[in-house]
């Protein structure tokens, strides 16, 4: 390993190492803003030894990229109202998705073998569910849709049939990488999916639902993490999405509910009028 | 053998995951959603690689498009998350 390399590799390890004391540290009142403070410094340790990177020859879209984004966020959460915090952390963390998504659809053309190849499906996947997921749950928060759980005859069967859809395009993909139909064909029904993971569920319950997407983006980071085989994407990503799912359980408990009855509670009251 | 190794990571990295979190009081479960969702922003350094090709090709658009999302995910979340919990300090006194 050349030098610049292990020396990025070290940098991604302090980062780890800052992340896991983040979060251990937000889980307690009086620490948690140090913690998040860690965390965010991890963050730029873990970016700007990326940008050391020698691989990297023009910086113009990378610094492109970093003015937009860094820009909307910032006036974002200095713009948001105190009481619309839970589905400005929705969007978020559907543009996290996206931003996967769209990482490991870049990566197929590097993608070599079958495993690289079923981790960019994953990174497409559950980037895609959560990004569209997360702006249904933003919607139903700030009311921009309706908040109520939206259900209809036959949902159940018109999910399975999407989740069949994606599993079959999925295998195609993996078998067949050089034609993009599959892809486009997989990155549609995720965006689908997402949305009708979502709008079963009802608004009060969307904060617990935000969680679990937010376990979800981690995994696509993770997943994205293995397609472009890169160690920090997969130690942060498998955190967030170990942490979110505790996390979305202990919510859930707060509520005296089941994860099963929140997802669930949609079809279950559909059930129970027909009774 | 490199995706046994990385899988290696990947177990551990889930354990450590699942321990970390435990009995965080409810005042707390929004900001450590929040700030969560932050670290979930690191996809931004997968992205960084992508879009600094210098190719200009489809993959080198597709990359700087997530650097300016991912952005998004951590600046503003690490941001968001600052400001609620600078609340709670000032609540908590």
């Amino acid at each position: 390993m050349e030098s610049s390399q292990l020396g990025i590799q070290i940098a991604y390890v302090v980062a780890a190492a800052l992340f896991i004391f983040g979060l251990k540290l937000l889980g307690s009142a009086g620490t948690a803003r140090r913690g998040n403070t860690l965390s965010a410094i991890g963050m730029l340790i873990a970016i700007v030894a990326a940008l050391t990177d020698q691989g990297i020859v023009d910086y113009r879209f990378i610094l492109g990229g970093f003015v937009i984004g860094g820009l909307i966020g910032a006036t974002a959460s200095r713009l948001v109202q105190m009481t619309a915090m839970p589905e400005m952390v929705a969007l978020f963390n559907g543009f996290g998705g996206m931003a996967s998504l769209l990482v490991g659809a870049a990566a197929i053309s590097g993608a070599v073998g079958t495993f690289t190849l079923i981790t960019v499906v994953l990174s497409i996947l559950i980037g895609g569910v959560t990004f569209t997921g997360s702006l249904i749950a933003y919607g139903k928060l700030s009311e921009t849709i309706g908040s109520g759980a939206v259900t209809f005859k036959g949902q159940q069967i018109v999910n399975s049939l999407i989740v069949i859809g994606i599993v079959a395009s999925a295998i195609m993909f993996c078998l067949t990488p050089s034609d993009p139909v599959w892809l486009y064909t997989v990155i549609g029904l995720s965006l689908l999916f997402g949305i009708m993971l979502v709008i079963p569920i009802g608004g009060a319950d969307m904060p617990v639902v935000i969680s679990l997407l937010n376990s979800y983006s981690g995994l696509a980071a993770c997943a994205a993490g293995f397609a472009v085989n890169n160690n920090i994407l997969i130690v942060a990503g498998s955190l967030v999405g170990a942490s979110g799912i505790i996390l979305t359980q202990i919510m859930c408990k707060a509520m005296n509910r089941s994860l099963s009855n929140v997802l669930f509670s949609g079809f279950t009251a559909v059930s129970d009028e027909t009774v | 053998m490199e995706a046994v190794f990385l899988t290696f990571i990947l177990m551990l990295s889930i354990f450590v995951g699942f321990e970390l979190i435990n009995k965080v009081p409810a005042t707390l479960h929004t900001p450590l959603m929040s700030g969560a969702n932050a670290i979930s922003g690191i996809t931004v350094v997968g992205a960084i690689s992508l879009a600094g090709t210098g190719q200009q090709d489809l993959a080198n658009w597709m990359g700087a498009g997530a650097v300016a999302l991912a952005s998004i995910n951590v600046i503003g979340g690490y941001m968001v998350t600052d400001r609620m919990l600078a609340m709670f300090k000032k609540r908590g006194g």
